[in-house]
């Protein structure tokens, strides 16, 4: 075997006593592709921070490119050639997708100031080799996620990196757009550039990866080649099961069709709005976990919007318990009685600086207060009650909310809903960016809580947890409701087919079709 | 835990004993009843300003008017107890002379709040408009005059004394703790934290972003009107030009220097107190040594650039 890239040894590391690493390994060989795994709160970001200087370890020894490292900020790390693509973008919105991508290495004149010429044409340079053709002097704002994801990683390439490490970096891409990437990673690979993958989507690391270390508890506890390996073993390293107790109990926990459903919760007739929402019917049952299907920008979030009242509705009616009476804030909808989790946890769902607590009972507060006081000893009680019974893993109820991991995270602000006891829960996304054994826990919670009786919305890009978690899944396309299918009997084959079936009858009825 | 560690976190007790310090070693007069009531009287409407600039600030606002609201409030008391019927009725003038100034406050603090929650315009310019024309207001009703009374009811606001200390010292503690239980124990304070630490989380969250916004802009004017009365019953005259002139930044600095952070979701009420003190005695400190109050200003800067500096350590 080659000399390795970069080996870390023994790295330790601690959050306020919290052990975050815990004797942690990784080894890299140069045009290696190595996958690192694990769920979340395993010590995946922690390791990837400390290699990047964001962290100081406590112990242990990492050696780059032949020599120990002393990376003590994300710049040297940069310069020394590692460079990082985050799972949530580090990037700035408001200015061109020149200068997000030469941002900190821009081109200059002679007399020092940036070379905007040469820095338009680099940039359009960058995005060819990855078959993206855009304005770069546009805002980077105005694109699609995906492509300011993959600006992100035409970034960190274009800065002649060693080593790239890629954080969840096909989240918010679509199979094609997650081609594209892979095919980049591949040509990375033939360059003699190392890439370390971070991925929760175990399908893709047998498309790209050559090795996978699995991590659990802050150590690596397992380092395999891709060819030897499944993915059940996979996900039996990191949930420390054994094989054959994973293949008995089936792939997720949601275990859709298998409702009674009651009364009719709310029903929504047309409903549009002006974020591209055109005319969806939708309609809940008690009892029921009505899935949304469709792609990326099919209307599922604005949807969820709209019911939520966040969005105000150009078009149609919302009938809540069969009156016609749609919530126009977020405030009214928790008082009547509906839940939003957010896709977009850091931006939308926590509040950084607080605690768990008090992340936990915000939406609470109103029924926690009396004469504007909050009952401080029943909000303790209650947020004990859900640490203990969602198993959310923190220090104590008052540690800050941004020191979890992101499952845990997640688990709060399911929390956050499921303790206002809301009869209706629309879930944006709830398991993204979450690792398989959050997951499971996740889709347990959501099942005990459709089983007493309430409802649920269930928005997910994964077509598995929607055709096996759903009781019916409503079909979107381009801001309506297409089609409906119902559980027992929907296959991901049936789901695909209908939202492409959708796709062709939409394209015939198009402006471009003869009659 | 390094020296360096505690010193970041404990940077305002710090350096409020080491200016103790110098001032017992180099101040003529300093450890003197005088001197302690001086700078308490001084100092409490630095404070209650800051406990206002405080809450503002953890929302992720700014309040440049609070100097203006100060000149404003100021003007109107006289004004209403000097009139022919606050003259006729003494006790009830008195009473408006204190509450409609406060009201004014607040309808300033109103217009803030609506200007930055409703028409979203930036804190800094939303608030530049009556840092410019509320002090405009009040030189208009004054006519731009000094306006000096004799009254000692209303004076005791700035001179009365309580336990032998300082009516307004005591004003500025009380304020600050039931700030302080606002903050820590009411729905409006867990609010004010959650739209400062994540607006958007928040509101998805049922917060009525708005009005929390506009509250803390009221409560932040009604305490600077306060302060003005204060200042005006201190000196047993308005002076609309100079009452409140350049409190906005003293406010500031101090809620910084007590640990705010601009970027919103804190909001330390006590540390605004101890800035303000800080804040003061660098002002007492110079000017008892015979430094002139310009470059006093220059100390107040540097003084601002250390908290700022550690502030950004804290955050790592």
């Amino acid at each position: 075997m080659t000399a390795p890239l970069l080996s870390m040894r023994g790295i330790d590391k601690a959050f306020a006593g919290v052990v975050a690493l815990d004797g942690a390994a990784l080894a890299l060989t140069p045009g290696e592709v190595h996958a690192l795994i694990g769920q979340n709160g395993a010590g995946k970001s922690t390791l990837i921070k400390i290699l990047t200087g964001v962290y100081t370890r406590d112990a242990g020894e990492i050696r780059f490119d032949g020599a120990p490292s002393a990376i003590a900020s994300p710049r040297e790390a940069q310069d020394g050639g590692i460079s990082t693509i985050y799972q949530e973008l580090n990037l700035v919105p408001l200015r061109s997708v020149t200068e997000n991508i030469t941002l900190g290495y821009e081109p200059r004149t002679r007399f020092g100031t940036i070379h905007w010429k040469r820095a338009h044409e680099r940039a359009r340079e960058i995005l060819a080799t990855f078959g993206i053709d855009v304005d770069v002097r546009s805002p980077l704002g105005e694109h699609p996620t995906a492509v300011q994801q993959l600006v992100a990683i035409a970034r960190a390439v274009s800065l002649n990196a060693k080593l790239v490490i890629m954080d969840e970096p096909t989240s918010s891409l679509d199979d094609q757009e997650a081609s594209v990437l892979f095919g980049v990673v591949r040509r990375l690979r033939e360059r003699g550039v190392s890439v370390l993958y971070v991925s929760h989507f175990l399908d893709e690391l047998f498309r790209i990866a050559d090795r996978v270390s699995v991590m659990r508890d802050g150590r690596r506890v397992a380092c395999r080649r891709i060819d030897e390996t499944s993915k059940t073993e996979l996900i039996a390293d990191m949930l420390g099961r054994d094989v054959a107790e994973i293949e008995a109990d089936g792939m997720t926990e949601l275990g859709g069709g298998a409702r009674e459903a009651g009364e009719t919760l709310l029903e929504a007739r047309g409903i549009a709005t002006d974020r591209r929402l055109r005319a969806v019917d939708l309609g809940v049952r008690r009892g029921e976990i009505v899935g949304l299907g469709g792609l990326l920008g099919s209307g599922r979030t604005e949807t969820a919007r709209a019911l939520f009242g966040i969005d105000a509705l150009t078009c149609g009616e919302v009938l809540w318990r069969g009156i016609p009476d749609a919530p126009a804030t977020p405030a009214a909808a928790i008082a009547a009685g509906i839940g939003f989790l957010t896709e977009d946890r850091k931006a939308e769902g926590i509040v950084p600086h607080m605690s768990v607590r008090e992340n936990l009972s915000l939406a609470l507060l109103p029924r926690l207060q009396r004469f504007g006081r909050v009952d401080r000893s029943r909000e303790r009680e209650l947020v004990e009650a859900l640490i203990g019974s969602l198993g959310i893993r923190t220090a104590n109820m008052d540690q800050p909310i941004r020191e979890l991991s992101g499952g845990n995270q997640q688990k709060v602000l399911l929390a956050r809903w499921l303790v206002t006891e809301p009869d209706l829960l629309i879930l944006d996304e709830p398991t993204r960016g979450v690792d398989v054994g959050a997951k499971f826990e996740i889709q347990a919670i959501i099942r005990d809580f459709v089983k007493q009786g309430c409802a649920v919305v269930l928005i997910s890009s994964e077509f598995e947890e929607l055709v096996e978690g759903a009781d019916r899944i409503v079909v979107l396309q381009d801001g309506r409701s297409v089609g409906e299918l119902e559980n027992p009997g929907i296959t991901e084959d049936a789901l695909v087919a209908a939202i492409a079936h959708s796709h062709h009858a939409g394209g015939a009825s198009g402006p471009g079709a003869t009659p | 835990m390094s020296v360096a560690a505690a010193l970041r976190r404990h940077g305002g007790l710090v350096a409020l004993v080491l200016l103790l310090a110098v001032n017992v070693a180099f101040t003529p007069n300093f450890l003197q009843l005088q001197t302690l009531f001086v700078n308490i009287s001084q100092v409490a409407t630095i404070a209650i300003v800051a406990l206002g600039m405080t809450l503002v600030i953890a929302t992720g606002g700014i309040d440049l008017s609070v100097g203006a609201v100060m000149a404003l409030a100021g003007a109107l008391a006289p004004l209403i107890f000097g009139s022919a019927f606050g003259l006729e009725n003494p006790t009830l003038g008195l009473a408006l002379a204190i509450v409609l100034p406060l009201l004014a406050a607040l309808a300033c603090g109103l217009f803030n709040g609506l200007m930055v929650s409703v028409f979203r315009v930036q804190p800094i310019i939303a608030t530049l408009i009556l840092f410019i024309s509320g002090r405009g207001i009040a030189q208009v009703l004054t006519n731009g005059n000094l306006q000096t009374f004799s009254n000692p009811a209303f004076a005791y606001l700035g001179t009365g004394r309580v336990l032998g200390l300082p009516f307004q010292g005591w004003l500025a503690v009380a304020l600050a703790i039931l700030l302080w239980w606002v903050v820590s124990r009411t729905l409006f304070g867990r609010y004010v934290l959650a739209v400062g630490g994540n607006e958007r989380a928040a509101e998805l969250a049922g917060v009525p972003a708005r009005s929390v916004k506009i509250g803390v802009y009221v409560v932040c004017a009604v305490l600077s009107g306060l302060a003005g009365l204060v200042v005006v019953a201190i000196n047993s005259a308005s002076d609309a030009a100079r009452n409140g002139n350049l409190m906005e930044l003293d406010a500031i600095a101090a809620a910084v220097v007590g640990g705010a952070l601009l970027q919103g979701g804190r909001a330390p009420i006590f540390g605004a107190l101890l800035g303000a003190v800080i804040i003061q005695l660098v002002k007492y400190t110079l000017l008892a040594n015979g430094v002139e109050d310009e470059v006093a200003l220059i100390a107040k800067a540097a003084i601002i650039v250390g908290a700022v500096y550690l502030q950004q350590a804290r955050t790592e």
